[in-house]
């Protein structure tokens, strides 16, 4: 099993490079040197105990935060050195799906998946129309177009997100805690999309989840983010076999073992008071 | 539990003065990528500016009402009742105007403007436009501003010609005031630009004081429903001071 | 888009209102109110101190308007207050020998100018000036006066201009 270090050298099919990324917050450092290839046109995945700075990774990616140190690279250009125009200019062939969908709560589901296309194409009424609507066909939302985002469940705001998110046809879609808070139908619904949008429009993928199961059913590839560093890589059948004791803790969801149940705290037995009775 | 020492208040402070200050700028730097979304400044003016002329017409009225019954009172000690549509007219452009709009437009539009891009940066929708390569300064931001700049100034004259009527109802109709003197006591006295313009470009600071600390409050807020609600206090608390200090100086600057 | 449509108009309605609402207080409100829209013709008119009197304050005769002060300048040579009126083109009939004072309406009241029209056959022409005229009353002075029981004597020196007194100004000049 490789360790964090050796991974491919950079190709062209590789569409997202990360090189030695780290991150400190406050006195926490979130990301101590983090190695990271995304394969184009697969669905990867990064996956880690909560807290572990999945989101703050996909914020690193798109330029949202600037990391300490490190190099990042999608599809050949340097994100921590573009200017704000440039930044702009990449995520423009970007889709990104928040954890909580990040619907404009002013418009109807129409004016929301349509927004990309107004704010940055001067097209005719008619050929929005007719984008807008296929990709909310795209995701089964066609007839929901009127509604305001108040009037839907959470699964389906996400999808209209998806539909806000592949409106562009972007190169690459980032998608942050996709699984959250989805009943089993809901959940199914998405797996299936980002399977289909992987494969029919031919874009990459990167999802950042924590349910191996779901993952496990849609990844081609999955990264095991813990303790700032990549554990683990591989298939995700391959993962499901590791015997690094990261692993078996995450994927046997074991309360104890190399994350530690306990939060780093002074001795017990101090913060208890009986140090002082044993003097 | 450290001694407070006097000087980190003014820190504070200052600090606060001085992020207002770079946020005004950022805004102003993003005013001319706003004039792409005037559609939005269009609907912010309706949303800032007409949704609030219900309350700025009634209290403009009532204000009115109230301050020709009691100058008139005050006024006919002295025996120069005739003078109540001077006296009310200056007290309402100069001062009243200005600065009742301004804390009504704090109360009414602030608050919304600052809950509403609280809540659109706690649920990520000012990172989601920042996704879409859309910068939220230039496309929620600036045309907040800009609307507020642009409704003040208009709901004050609403609300002096509202007060005008209200005294004007209560000295010459219930009173018994001669309608001539009312109107040519005050014609002959109050000055447009000294009064009337004056009092315009104390609305049009206000409403970019108002604004500007609405947007800010908004923008910077904690993204969780606690902090939104301390925001929308702090727009209102925050203008009112604000408000008051600036006509103040303005006041010793311009009359 | 309809949504959008209605915003526009909507916005568009109130600009006008506000708009409308601050002409309205400019012009219904203001000396604006007061200047005559038709023609006018000047005089001038000196006198030795114009109390409060203050730029397009009106001129009236017989307590009717019918122009306003139009400048009020220092003359350097003879150190007195050089008074402009506009006055309405239809009120040309005012005898040259006419005399103007300055008045307060009322105890507070703002001050104007008041025309006493005299018997003279001949009327004013434009530019011309008035022989008579009377200073502002100075509510100082008044008092002044009663305090030190009625004698202008002992006033202070530095305002010695009799407040309620017609004076003669110098001679008519055509100008």
């Amino acid at each position: 099993m490789p360790g964090p270090e050796p991974i491919a050298e950079p190709t062209r099919d590789v569409l997202v490079q990360v090189r030695g990324l780290r991150t400190v917050l406050g006195r926490k450092t979130i990301f101590d040197g983090i190695e990271l290839d995304i394969p184009r046109g697969k669905v990867t995945a990064v996956m880690g105990p909560s807290g572990c700075g999945k989101t703050t990774l996909l914020r690193h990616l798109t330029g949202q935060r600037a990391a300490d140190a490190g190099s990042i690279r999608i599809d050949g250009a340097e994100v921590t050195r573009l200017s704000r125009q440039a930044l702009f200019d990449l995520r423009e062939r970007i889709g990104y799906l928040f954890q909580n969908s990040a619907l404009l709560t002013d418009y109807d589901v129409f004016e929301n998946v349509a927004f990309p296309l107004r704010q940055h194409l001067k097209l005719p009424e008619e050929i929005v129309r007719n984008i807008v609507l296929t990709k909310l066909e795209a995701v089964g939302l066609r007839g929901a177009a009127g509604l305001m985002p108040a009037e839907l469940s959470g699964g389906m705001m996400r999808r209209v997100a998806l539909a806000r998110a592949i409106i562009r046809d972007p190169m690459l879609i980032l998608y942050d805690e996709p699984f959250v808070g989805l009943d089993p139908i809901a959940l199914n619904q998405v797996l299936r999309l980002i399977r289909t949008l992987n494969d029919t429009l031919g874009v990459t993928s990167v999802l950042v989840a924590h349910e191996f199961s779901a993952v496990a059913r849609v990844a081609d590839l999955v990264y095991l983010l813990a303790g700032g560093k990549i554990v683990a890589h591989g298939p995700p059948q391959q993962l499901r076999e590791d015997p690094s004791p990261w692993t078996r803790q995450f994927f046997g969801g074991e309360a104890d073992g190399p994350v530690p149940f306990q939060y780093p705290a002074r001795d017990y037995a101090t913060d208890l008071g009986f140090a002082q009775v044993a003097r | 539990m450290s001694t407070p020492r006097p000087w980190a208040g003014i820190g504070d402070a200052l600090a606060r003065v001085g992020a207002h200050g770079l946020f005004l700028l950022q805004i102003l730097a993003a005013l001319p990528a706003s004039l792409r979304h005037y559609r939005e400044t269009v609907r912010q003016i309706w949303f800032t500016g007409a949704m609030s002329l219900v309350i700025i017409m009634t209290c403009g009225l009532f204000v009115g009402m109230v301050l020709g019954l009691q100058l008139y009172y005050v006024l006919s000690i002295f025996g120069g009742t005739a003078a109540l549509g001077t006296v009310v007219s200056l007290s309402l452009y100069r001062e009243l105007g200005p600065v009742v709009t301004a804390l009504l437009f704090a109360g009414r539009a602030g608050t919304s403007i600052t809950a509403e891009i609280g809540l659109m940066r706690a649920t990520d929708q000012l990172a989601a436009m920042e996704m879409m390569a859309v910068d939220p300064l230039a496309y929620v931001a600036a045309p907040r501003f800009i609307a507020g700049v642009v409704a003040m100034p208009l709901l004050a004259c609403v609300f002096n010609a509202l007060g005008i009527f209200g005294a004007h109802l209560v000295g010459v109709s219930w009173l018994g005031l001669d309608n001539g003197t009312f109107w040519s006591n005050m014609t002959s006295s109050v000055d447009v630009w000294k009064d009337v313009v004056n009092g315009v470009w104390k609305s049009v600071v206000f409403g970019a004081v108002v604004a500007l600390i609405a947007v800010f409050q908004g923008y910077t807020t904690a993204p969780t429903s606690e902090g939104v609600a301390y925001a929308t206090t702090r727009t209102v608390v925050f203008s009112s001071i604000v408000v008051l200090a600036v006509d103040f100086v303005m006041t010793a600057f311009l009359m | 888009m309809a949504q959008r449509r209605s915003y526009q108009i909507g916005s568009g309605l109130f600009i006008l209102l506000g708009f409308a609402a601050l002409a309205y207080l400019a012009t219904q409100t203001t000396s604006i109110a007061n200047f005559s829209q038709g023609p006018s013709y000047l005089l001038k008119a000196r006198f030795t101190n114009v109390g409060q009197l203050k730029l397009r304050a009106p001129v009236k005769i017989a307590g009717v308007r019918i122009g306003s002060v139009e400048s009020i300048e220092v003359d350097p040579q003879r150190l007195d207050a050089k008074v402009t009126l506009s006055v309405d083109r239809r009120f040309r009939d005012i005898p040259d020998d006419s005399s103007a004072a300055i008045f307060t309406s009322g105890l507070l009241g703002d001050q104007y100018i008041g025309i006493q029209p005299g018997g003279s056959p001949d009327m004013f022409k434009d530019g011309d000036e008035f022989v008579l005229t009377q200073s502002s009353m100075q509510l100082e002075d008044l008092i002044g006066k009663f305090l030190v029981n009625g004698s202008p004597a002992s006033k202070p020196a530095a305002n010695d201009e009799p407040a309620a007194q017609a004076q003669p100004a110098s001679p008519p000049k055509k100008s």
